[in-house]
């Protein structure tokens, strides 16, 4: 009879009755002034999202379109789109990379377009340069997009294809490019070490790769040239004729014919751009890749509320109160949510649930973290690691409680020990940032410098080491105690002056805008788009085998 | 029916050999499994898989792909007849069918050949004979000449005294071969000359005779069947006016505009004819009627013809049974007066052939096929399945589609109705040909001639029109929903197979993902932009029109669907997707839009044969006229190619040099595989500064 039991598939055995209980959230109230203004607000912040997303999906403006696309090049994001499956979905990364970065100079997408999409049925990082904004060079912003690109191929094991067309490094800002352990030669270095790992390393050369660039195809594992249009040297014509006096074409000296039949540098030859993108899917046929996922899985269901409703929900005012378990329920299966220490260290919800249909262990703030909540944060993610189970942090956080009785009782040990346990776990981690991250508290819920996989940004967040208006009281009260010892006055004015440009800057260095033109995330996402998002973070997360947790000391 | 009389005849026929291929084969093989007679298949090699040895009890290999080493052979035919142990042999229509040679030698074998006494076909085998006959029983003929005399000025004074126009005729002619019509004094002899060649070479020989010539007349027929004790009935009249190259088309019974009164005059006048003969089981006696229904005796078809299933169905008849029966010796099921004419029925003849090409007739795979559902009132007769081929050995007819209404216009109704479900992809075929003879106000009117389609000649052929921009978005659609399948398939056998990576929801962070598509319809190409809408639906755009589509596939009965709307429009053509073409049949019409190859595909399949001259259809190559190494200029003559037993000058499509040829003499060819290699000056230039 066990064995019988046994060999039952898995969802038969889960389908008791009482699974269905575990249905999460409720109804909003639609016709609420509250509910209305939260989703008139967050729809502006959608809206200009996705206007300034289109600006930016444009590239370097029409006229460098134009010359690219006369050319007979295809466009970088219509290479990423026949490279992929077809009509398949593509998870693109820091869209405002460089967004505002260099003063006047634009660099949309930070000048390249990195994501996760399928080809052949392989989920791959595609790294594409785009030539319409500045030729394609490489400005600071760039190449750590670049880097952050491999570092994700690296995490989640997933091969990577290059879609080069590129001018090298920006001259002009060499000296922040070039040098550094994590500049320029950090690509080689990743290439090389990503290649060791078994991660595939396929590169297409669509336009020149000069200098440095020229090791993007040579450094990969199989490289791809387009004739008349790809090109690889070390030196261009220009160089080489100060160099040597020798008189050269680009083609004679890195084209596709001299690579493919004299030199070898390159392995394939391509007639044209849709050409050489069917070429490296054929090249990701033959990887032999096969991905082998360490969880259960089961069929996917829609959840139970609209996810606009999150709009309402939510809402840009992050003083305004809401209960995660309405954010949850609008993202997992079936809305489903199996609570964890429902009625203890409450302002932290701990779960699990199933996002397309993959396990998760959700926590999401709903409130202040004391130390109950920290404490029941680290069992939690102790459960996690212990069964493998992916990890999604819902941040809205204003920090660990404060005041007396609260160190008193220890918070920063309790803390402690759920920033040990986050940075520790190796389970996949993701995070998005639905709200406010403010000060320890970003820490404590995974924070970028706790290398999740993915981290994510919601329009109205707001990242900074604490609020604007708590910062510039805290300096103000800094600036009265010391005016009081110096027998000055403070007036009333003065505070407000001087609170207000703190004010300001907090408000603009805090905005999700600021954070992703510096990769500080991965990405500013439509809160309607969160369960797409996650759900194709994980599914490329769960791609690499996962390392078996180890915790450090918990201070208890 | 008088059941109990069966068995009780002069022969016993429990198992019976059809000396025959396709449709007609299976037709028999159909009713002979109703009778509980076995039955016995010959296949060439060509038929190996063919749908009439699979229908069969038995099949027996008789030999090469052309007729006269397979089904003309009677020896073969008769060795089979024999080994098998058959009782009788049904020839079907054409080969075997009205050769009295192979009547007697089955005779001579005691095994029962299902057709006239042998007598009985000779007779009617050669016209001057039979005109005689008929003559003699009082079947009205057509003034001529049918003399032995064949001298020119013989031929020419009997044609001025019939009076021109007059009809010169081969006397063993027959197919529209060796017939040629002289309008005057001065052409007469050019004519006859031109019909005395085309005599010689295809029944070798020459002798002609002279008629009038009946402008625009009617080609109507009637259905006779004779037993061995001097019965004879008719099954009313066929109308089968409407002919392109000789060969009848549609054909319908009873005739439009015939009056009972007439009805049954022609009725009398063919059962004369038969008994003239002594006609046992089932013949056609055809006659020539002009626009005020005299008619005239013109030859009688000693068998069952392709048509008889009209016939049937006014009848409610079934003629193979009564053809098994007679020949077994019983009396006819029906006598006259229990033979009521109930409804009207049409046949339409569906062929691989190129209407807009003077009918150039086809042959190549069926690469998809779906019928109309067939029901009682609704026959599809036919030798081929989805995926069979026809071969270029044999008769390019695909099926005869046979429908009955209460009355002419619901038959034709329904005919069109049926035709339009009748999709075929992989080769030329006359489908949608039939569909506006039939729809033409003329043919609807009942105002038939064999001059028909010559007359309506412009409404007949419309220019093409390209598909509308609805037809382009289903086409679209249709494609995209294919790749969500193929991706699902992917995702079912993968180890994840709920991955959001693994929809087609075309889903893109912040942005729209517009899908640039062009497609090929014709020579034209128009560029689609697809927008993948959240909800699942497609904004499609094309030249500045926006349409907003969705849809999905559904399979019913092994066919595709399309289930869509095209901005609120809803409708559900059926889908066939073959390698890069969308082909679309609806109710409205059928369209076509394909995905251009790309360069680089292109490149890598042509090997070496790009634009080099390929096999319009699958033939035998007569003559090579060139060899590798020659320079030939566009349109320099190459290969003579024989298909459908025509002659194909296969011409240079562009000037260069030949560098391999693929085929020599004698060796067969099939659709579309290229003939030579042949390289481009300038490519070669090119090619060699690299």
């Amino acid at each position: 009879w066990l064995l019988r039991c046994r060999s039952l598939p898995l969802a038969c055995t889960r389908s008791y009755h009482a699974d269905k209980v575990a249905r999460l959230g409720s109804q909003p109230d639609k016709q609420s002034s509250e509910y209305q203004e939260n989703y008139d607000r967050m729809q502006v912040l959608v809206d200009e999202l996705k206007s300034r997303t289109e600006k930016i999906r444009l590239g370097g403006g029409e006229k460098a379109r134009r010359l690219h696309t006369s050319r007979g090049k295809l466009l970088p994001r219509e290479r990423i789109d026949r490279l992929l499956d077809p009509g398949t979905p593509f998870l693109e990364f820091s869209q405002f990379a460089a967004y505002e970065l260099y003063g006047k100079e634009e660099v949309p997408a930070g000048g390249i377009l990195t994501g996760i999409g399928r080809v052949s049925g392989v989920e791959c990082v595609i790294v594409a340069n785009d030539a319409t904004v500045k030729g394609g060079t490489y400005y600071p912003v760039t190449v750590k997009k670049h880097l952050r690109a491999q570092e994700i191929a690296q995490q989640n094991h997933l091969p990577c294809i290059y879609l080069v067309d590129s001018g090298g490094a920006n001259l002009p800002r060499q000296a922040d490019v070039f040098p550094d352990r994590d500049h320029f030669g950090r690509i080689f270095f990743n290439q090389a070490r990503l290649s060791s790992e078994g991660i595939a390393q396929i590169a297409v050369v669509m336009g020149s790769c000069t200098a440095g660039g020229a090791y993007v195809p040579a450094m990969a594992d199989e490289s791809i040239i387009v004739r008349k249009q790809g090109t690889i040297f070390l030196g261009g014509p220009p160089l080489v004729k100060a160099a040597t006096g020798e008189e050269v074409s680009a083609e004679d000296l890195g084209g596709a014919d001299l690579h493919c039949k004299k030199s070898g540098v390159t392995d394939h030859y391509a007639l044209d751009d849709n050409h050489a993108l069917h070429l490296a899917r054929k090249a990701v046929r033959s990887l032999n890749y096969r991905k082998n996922i360490e969880v259960t899985t089961e069929p996917t269901e829609a959840p139970l509320y609209p996810a606009d409703e999150l709009y309402g929900i939510v809402g840009d005012n992050l003083k305004r109160n809401f209960d995660i378990r309405e954010v949850i329920a609008r993202i997992v299966d079936g809305s489903k949510f199996d609570e964890f220490k429902a009625f203890y260290g409450d302002t932290l919800v701990t779960g699990f649930s199933r996002i397309f249909g993959y396990p998760v262990g959700i926590i999401g703030n709903n409130g202040v973290l004391f130390s109950e909540s920290a404490k029941k944060g680290t069992h939690f993610i102790e459960l996690c690691c212990q069964r493998n189970i992916p990890l999604i942090f819902l941040q809205n956080i204003t920090g660990f409680m404060v005041g007396r009785e609260y160190e008193a009782g220890g918070i920063a040990k309790d803390g402690a020990k759920m920033v040990t346990a986050v940075a520790c776990a190796n389970v996949p981690k993701i995070t998005v940032i639905i709200g406010g991250s403010y000060g320890a508290g970003n820490y404590g819920m995974c924070g970028r410098a706790y290398s999740p996989r993915f981290l994510y940004m919601w329009p109205n967040s707001r990242i900074s080491v604490m609020g604007g208006e708590q910062a510039a009281t805290v300096l103000a009260t800094i600036t009265k105690d010391q005016r009081a010892r110096e027998g000055k006055e403070f007036t009333a004015e003065q505070e407000a002056a001087m609170k207000k440009p703190i004010v300001q800057r907090f408000e603009e260095e805090g905005s999700p805008y600021y954070s992703s033109a510096r990769l500080w995330d991965d990405g500013i996402i439509d809160p309607a788009d969160t369960r797409m998002v996650l759900g194709l973070s994980l599914s490329a997360a769960l791609n690499a085998p996962t390392k078996k947790t180890r915790f450090g000391v918990f201070r208890m | 029916l008088p059941n109990g009389q069966y068995g009780k005849g002069v022969g016993r026929i429990e198992k019976v050999l059809i000396a025959n291929r396709g449709e007609i084969a299976c037709r028999v093989m159909r009713t002979a499994k109703k009778m509980g007679v076995r039955s016995v298949a010959v296949y060439s090699d060509a038929d190996r898989h063919s749908m009439h040895v699979a229908m069969a009890d038995e099949a027996y290999h008789i030999g090469p792909p052309p007729s006269q080493q397979s089904y003309l052979s009677m020896e073969k035919v008769l060795e089979v007849a024999k080994k098998s142990g058959s009782h009788a042999v049904h020839p079907g229509y054409g080969f075997l069918s009205e050769n009295t040679e192979f009547a007697e030698a089955c005779k001579q074998e005691g095994i029962i050949f299902i057709g006239p006494p042998s007598s009985a076909i000779r007779d009617m085998g050669i016209k001057s004979t039979s005109k005689h006959i008929m003559s003699a029983a009082g079947v009205p003929i057509i003034g001529g000449y049918h003399g032995e005399d064949q001298s020119n000025e013989r031929l020419q004074a009997e044609a001025a005294q019939i009076g021109y126009p007059v009809m010169i005729k081969a006397v063993r002619g027959g197919g529209g071969k060796g017939m040629r019509i002289a309008r005057s004094d001065s052409e007469f002899l050019e004519q006859l000359e031109s019909a005395r060649r085309e005599g010689r070479k295809s029944f070798n020989d020459d002798v002609m005779l002279v008629e009038k010539f009946v402008e625009d007349p009617r080609h109507v027929e009637v259905q006779v069947f004779g037993d061995m004790h001097g019965n004879a009935v008719y099954l009313f009249e066929r109308d089968c006016s409407v002919q392109r190259r000789h060969q009848k088309i549609i054909e319908e019974a009873p005739g439009p505009g015939i009056s009972p009164e007439v009805r049954r005059k022609l009725g009398e006048a063919a059962v004369r004819a038969a008994k003239a003969v002594n006609y046992v089981g089932a013949g056609t006696v055809e006659f020539i009627m002009d626009a005020q229904h005299n008619f005239y005796f013109m030859e009688m078809n000693t068998r069952l013809q392709v048509e008889h299933p009209v016939s049937e169905m006014i009848t409610g008849t079934d003629l193979v049974e009564w053809q098994l029966r007679v020949a077994a010796g019983e009396r006819l099921p029906l006598l006259q007066d229990d033979i009521i004419l109930r409804g009207h029925s049409f046949e339409a003849r569906i062929y691989a052939e190129d209407p807009n090409n003077d009918f150039l007739p086809g042959a190549g795979p069926l690469l998809h096929l779906s019928t109309p559902p067939p029901d009682q009132h609704t026959r599809i007769e036919t030798g081929v399945r989805d995926g069979d081929e026809v071969s270029a050995h044999y008769d390019p007819m695909i099926a005869k589609l046979v429908v009955w209404g209460e009355d002419r216009s619901a038959a034709l109704k329904k005919l069109r109705y049926c035709l339009r479900q009748y999709n075929i992809v992989g080769l030329n075929t006359n489908i949608d040909f039939l569909l506006s003879l039939s729809g033409h106000p003329e043919f609807e009117a009942g105002n038939v001639t064999t001059s028909f389609i010559p007359q309506h000649y412009a409404d007949l052929f419309p220019t093409p029109k390209s598909p509308s921009g609805e037809a382009i978005c289903q086409a679209a659609l249709g494609l995209v929903l294919q790749e969500r399948k193929r991706t699902q398939e992917f995702i079912q056998i993968s180890t994840d197979p709920f991955s959001p990576f693994g929809s087609s929801s075309g889903w893109r962070n912040n942005i729209q993902f517009n899908r640039n598509m062009t497609l090929q319809l014709g020579d034209k190409k128009v560029d689609v932009v697809v927008i993948y809408n959240k909800d699942g639906s497609y904004t499609m755009t094309i030249a500045e029109e926006v349409y907003h589509v969705n849809g999905e596939v559904e399979m019913e009965g092994g066919v595709s669907f399309l289930h869509c709307s095209v901005n609120g429009v809803k409708s559900r053509p059926k889908l066939v997707i073959l390698d890069n073409t969308v082909h679309l049949f609806s109710t409205e019409g059928s369209s076509q839009v394909s995905v251009p190859v790309p360069k680089y595909l292109a490149g890598v399949s042509g090997s070496g044969a790009q634009g080099g001259a390929v096999a319009p259809m699958t033939g035998t190559i007569e003559k090579v006229l060139v060899k590798a190494g020659d320079k030939v200029a566009v349109g320099d003559p190459l290969m003579v190619m024989i298909a459908m037993k025509m002659e194909h000058m296969i011409r240079a499509p562009k000037a260069g040099v030949i560098k391999k040829v693929f085929f020599s003499e004698g060796s067969q060819a099939n659709r579309h595989a290229p003939l030579v290699e042949l390289e481009e000056e300038a490519e070669e230039r090119e090619g060699s500064s690299q």
